[in-house]
């Protein structure tokens, strides 16, 4: 027995992620700020927005705990948002949550690619919140609400 | 119980004074031969809900095969006999939990539900406002939530008892909640679901009595690996939930003396809990129909009795010692895991392990067991404050049941060691 079946879910960049989260960090200054919750499970994950000058999010900070895939997913997600403007990251958002849902896209948003690695969750479907969590937390935050809804 | 002696003896019962034998008893369970993921079944989440008989499965077909009908209402035969098998689980309960009176059992849903009628019908029929509930702090959320819904709608107040780091109840602070508390009831667990500690019931019942305090224990852990005798530890109310004790979903217990039930006024209103119904007045049934409102779970109770049956042929002694077995090799094997932490380490405590791991969450914990067929649970287990109280987030729960090899806890401890290396 060993865990080669899984290296499909926790993937080097996931575990990398998940155990060093380098975009870890409360934002003292913020513009905008939401939590979302895992009831299921306990893990909580705090976003704080910074606008650019130029209405796109220009620094994103995370306050999390939670699994290995939820802050996996917390750290790509800055990586991936920081920098777009609010209807990008909407739209990306849309295209990671299709990704993690069926384990595929047909998107050819590029920024879809740092994110493709999570797409092993679809095969646990217990797991897609975690790692949709911070972004139901970043969307409530870009709709200036204080708390993401948990659908 | 239903079924001729013949298919009994299909369906497996112990002979009396043939010793425990694990691997007999789990080819009564057709389920624990089923692969998960191309893995042999290893479950270990029997906590949450445990798996079922042949016995029970086969009662309950055999109900719906050969005699179904309403129950209390018919004239007929079918009526009759589904009726007398769905009576007879009631003093199957009673004397399970050695209840002085069958009237003195209310089925109900599950522990939620018997749990919602206690603090529906005692609650706001006997308890008054400015009165106070103990619970404790390592309670099950249904023994939390109805009594945070009792304060709001009817001025109860709640007391929380602390439990120590060791997982035990807190009793110089138990006794000192109920001395000046004005506590009307205790509510408590009998046995910790996240930390496997068992409530010295005895106790904690005779300082709430002589405290002036009623007293209601949530059985549904204790009951299924140790005998409960609510006369020995002189209980006022005594709840469980018939899917952990290897019976069916849809059907729990409520047992009250039967002056409280007397006291009580109806949960739930509808047909089979009255005794006349005018658009005037209606009139209730006696105790225990008053409380069991439309159309119960019969098949569902029928299922339960043949737990009981199955529990009590292999009978409480050897299940307790079985586990008891199980839960010394767990610790010990558990224990030599580097950077795995037991919580909970109560003197007196039974088959429910919660631990967490440095560098692992619980559910990529879960999840990595699941790969090789090992079900845990993992998360706050119903239990919130508890966590809170821990200073957790959540935990990973191995849970034990007279089914449990110890060859499965010895897949636990190896594949925990995977799952530490894995996160290194
Ligand atoms: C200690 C305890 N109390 C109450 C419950 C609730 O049982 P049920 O969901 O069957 O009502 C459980 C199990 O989930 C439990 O472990």
């Amino acid at each position: 027995m060993s865990f080669d079946a899984v290296r499909d879910l926790y993937q080097d960049v996931i575990l990398r992620h998940g155990r060093n989260p380098v975009h870890m960090q409360r934002l003292e200054v913020f513009d905008a700020a939401a939590s979302g919750d895992n009831p299921m499970c306990g893990d909580r994950c705090e976003v704080r927005i910074q606008y650019a000058p130029d209405g796109a999010v220009g620094t994103i900070g995370f306050d999390a705990r939670g699994c290995a895939i939820s802050m996996a997913s917390a750290d790509l997600m800055v990586e991936a948002a920081t920098g777009r403007p609010p209807e990008d990251i909407r739209a990306l958002a849309s295209d990671f949550y299709g990704l993690v849902r069926t384990g595929d896209t047909a998107s050819e948003n590029t920024a879809l690619a740092a994110l493709k690695p999570l797409s092993g969750v679809a095969e646990y479907p217990s797991r897609i919140k975690c790692a949709t969590l911070p972004w139901a937390a970043l969307l409530a935050a870009l709709d200036g609400q204080t708390e993401a809804s948990s659908e | 119980m239903v079924g001729d002696a013949g298919a009994m003896n299909q369906i497996g019962p112990r002979i009396p004074g043939v010793p425990f034998n694990v691997d007999r008893i789990r080819q009564d369970f057709p389920i624990l031969s089923q692969s998960v993921r191309g893995k042999k079944l290893v479950f270990l989440d029997s906590a949450a809900s445990a798996q079922k008989p042949r016995a029970v499965i086969e009662a309950m077909s055999h109900a719906m095969e050969t005699q179904y009908a309403n129950v209390h209402r018919g004239l007929h035969w079918m009526s009759e006999r589904t009726t007398d098998a769905y009576e007879s689980v009631r003093d199957q309960v009673a004397s399970l939990l050695n209840a002085p009176s069958r009237d003195e059992i209310v089925f109900t849903r599950n522990t939620t539900e018997a749990i919602n009628l206690v603090a529906h019908s005692y609650g706001r029929g006997v308890l008054q406002p400015g009165q106070a509930v103990l619970i404790s702090e390592m309670e099950h959320h249904s023994n939390i939530v109805p009594w945070q819904m009792l304060r709001d709608a009817h001025g109860i107040r709640l007391l929380v008892a602390p439990v120590t780091d060791a997982g035990e109840l807190d009793m110089a602070a138990y006794e000192s909640l109920l001395a000046d508390g004005n506590v009307g009831l205790v509510a408590i667990t009998h046995m910790s679901n996240v930390l496997g500690t068992y409530t010295p019931a005895a106790r904690v019942a005779a300082l709430a009595h002589r405290f002036g305090a009623r007293i209601l224990f949530d059985g549904s852990q204790a009951v299924v690996h140790r005998a409960a005798d609510v006369q020995a530890i002189d209980a006022d109310f005594y709840v469980f939930t018939g899917h952990k004790l290897y019976g069916p979903t849809g059907i729990g217990v409520l047992w009250a003396r039967a002056e409280l039930l007397d006291r009580m006024p109806p949960f739930l209103g509808g047909g089979d809990m009255i005794s006349s119904v005018s658009f005037e007045k209606s009139t209730w049934a006696r105790v225990p129909h008053k409380f069991e409102a439309g159309t119960p779970a019969i098949l569902e109770a029928i299922g339960l009795g043949a737990a009981i049956s199955y529990v009590n042929e292999i009978g409480y002694d050897a299940i307790a010692a079985h586990e008891q077995s199980l839960t010394d090799h767990a610790l010990a094997t558990l224990s030599t895991i580097d950077g795995l932490y037991i919580i909970g380490r109560a003197q007196d405590r039974g088959g429910v392990i919660s631990f967490t791991m440095d560098g692992a969450h619980a559910h990529d914990i879960a999840t990595l067991l699941d790969r090789n067929g090992i079900a845990v649970r993992a998360g706050h287990h119903c239990a919130e404050p508890l966590m809170q109280r821990l200073g957790l987030d959540s935990t990973a729960r191995a849970s034990f049941a007279l089914y449990t090899t110890h060859a499965e806890i010895d897949a636990l401890a190896e594949n925990l060691e995977r799952v530490r290396s894995f996160f290194q």
